[in-house]
């Protein structure tokens, strides 16, 4: 599974990374940072972070 | 042909609903009933970034999934009346479309003020149209705002008149701080230092009894007597709940439509709500039911709903478990953010300061029987990465207490 960000949408909410903190966390400076390959077994968790992104800036591709 | 899926109400929780079905296996026929013209859009700009001017109208728009392509959509159409006994519902052009599964999704619109006085002049904040218009009044030179309720609507506006220059912003509520009902006193205190620091003004503890002026406001007359001078006025007091369409068919409709804990309507398993107007009974907490009006909520329940419905078109039961979101939401004032994970409304009379202070950065926990059950994050992202840590904990399923 590949997880890609748009980082011109983000605003930093961390609403990916209470959903799925295995895959998005933030940077000591607060960006968001995220695994971009994550482990098939994660894809519940990356499903429900896309849906509660506000700025609906998370895509999954196959 | 197959008899469709209706929809009533073509918002979030209608697109996500009718996405969802897809994914739920239901290729047959869904018909999407809206009484807006517009395609579904996101609501939450329209008090931020889109009334601020930072981002456009057209930003607004949700881009529905392929799957739901083939759709059809009956927009600047009302539902007027439905008849579950005959899987009916009654358009406002005069049709009557016979359903093989009905999906409430027509959510809230905002409470009005019944007090004296001219309309002209008072605004809400609920659709793109609303948004469009408050945004044309708040952005003339030198305009004094009066914001009458200081939810988290409120707030946010009075945040956004503050940035776009507006000449006085006053909140007014008869409660005695700003968000106290959802955040409890010690956060709501400081939610209204930080708006007072940033120009706001608040008349708390106060109602508004009429407005002044002859075709267009010019003040608000409080309850203790005094008066605001006004050249826009915002009421956000709260949402009333579009059921009236579902008059007469002996459901529970008094705030909102309730549901079982599947999310289905009335005992009827060919009838799900979804999204604000939903009151659902959820089993992470009390069960009692309860509506939630949070943007998680909608995707939450179509999920749900629409496999339970999927499953009872196509003969068999969805075996899910009882429906138990864990509600979150944000909201964005001046340059700080809100984040709520859980609900902290059930746990205020234990509130501690798990992280930071409430000066700065802070997270604040709610407790129930000394159980975590909700946190609110106040600040920046430092906030929001250390809620996410106590995601484990208001996950862990308690046992039912109803
Ligand atoms: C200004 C604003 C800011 C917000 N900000 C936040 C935020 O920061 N964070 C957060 O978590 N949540 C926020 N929310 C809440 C969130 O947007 C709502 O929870 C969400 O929009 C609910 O979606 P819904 O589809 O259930 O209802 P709605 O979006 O209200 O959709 C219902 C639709 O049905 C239509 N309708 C009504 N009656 C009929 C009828 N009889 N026939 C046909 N159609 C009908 C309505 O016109 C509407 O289009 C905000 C809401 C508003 C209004
Ligand atoms: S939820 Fe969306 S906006 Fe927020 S940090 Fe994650 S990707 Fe960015």
């Amino acid at each position: 599974m590949k997880v890609v960000v748009d980082m011109n949408k983000c605003q930093d909410h961390g609403q990916c990374v209470f959903a799925a903190p295995d895959v998005f966390s933030f940077d000591d400076a607060g960006r968001l940072a995220y695994v971009a390959d994550p482990d098939d077994a994660l894809r519940d968790e990356v499903e429900e972070a896309a849906d509660v992104c506000p700025l609906q800036a998370i895509r999954i591709e196959d | 042909m197959r008899a469709p899926i209706v929809v009533a109400g073509a918002s979030m929780a209608g697109l996500r609903t009718a996405e969802q079905l897809r994914a739920a296996g239901w290729d047959g026929p869904i018909i999407l009933i809206g009484d807006e013209s517009h395609m579904p859009y996101n609501r939450p700009p329209l008090s931020k970034e889109v009334l601020a001017g930072r981002a456009t109208f057209d930003s607004l728009a949700f881009r529905p999934r392929t799957a739901v392509a083939d759709v059809t959509w009956r927009l600047g159409t009302k539902a007027v009346r439905a008849d579950l006994d005959r899987h009916l519902v009654e358009l406002d052009d005069g049709e009557a479309l016979t359903y093989a599964g009905l999906v409430i999704a027509t959510g809230m619109r905002p409470r009005r003020l019944r007090c004296p006085g001219p309309t002209t002049g008072r605004h809400t904040v609920r659709t793109l149209d609303d948004a469009r218009g408050l945004r044309d009044a708040l952005t003339r030179p030198g305009v004094r705002v009066v914001v009458v309720g200081a939810g988290f609507i409120g707030c946010e506006v009075a945040a956004t008149a503050v940035a776009l220059g507006a000449a006085e912003v006053t909140v007014v509520d008869p409660l005695p701080l700003p968000m106290i009902g959802p955040l409890g006193e010690p956060l709501a205190r400081a939610l209204r230092d930080r708006h007072e620091q940033r120009g706001v003004r608040f008349a708390l503890g106060t109602g508004v009894t009429a407005f002044e002026g002859e075709d267009h406001v010019t003040g608000v007359i409080l309850a203790d007597g005094s008066v605001l001078a006004a050249d826009v006025v915002v009421e956000s007091v709260g949402s009333v709940a579009n059921t009236e369409w579902l008059d007469g068919n002996g459901l529970d409709l008094t705030d909102g439509v309730l549901t079982d804990e599947h999310l289905r309507v009335g005992c009827r398993p060919d009838v799900v709500a979804v999204g604000d107007i939903a009151r659902f009974p959820n089993a992470r907490y009390d069960g009692v039911p309860r509506r939630v009006e949070h943007w998680s909520i909608p995707t939450d329940t179509a999920k749900h709903a629409a496999r339970v419905l999927a499953a009872h078109l196509g003969g068999t039961e969805s075996g899910l478990a009882p429906f138990a979101p864990l509600p979150t939401f944000w909201s964005d004032q001046h340059d700080f953010r809100l984040q709520s994970f859980g609900a902290p409304a059930l746990g205020k009379d234990d509130i501690r300061v798990l992280e930071g202070d409430l000066d700065g950065d802070v997270l604040v926990g709610y407790h129930t029987d000394g159980r975590l059950v909700g946190v609110v994050a106040l600040g920046g992202t430092a906030a929001a990465a250390a809620a996410a840590r106590h995601r484990a904990e208001l996950l862990k399923q308690p046992a039912l207490t109803a």
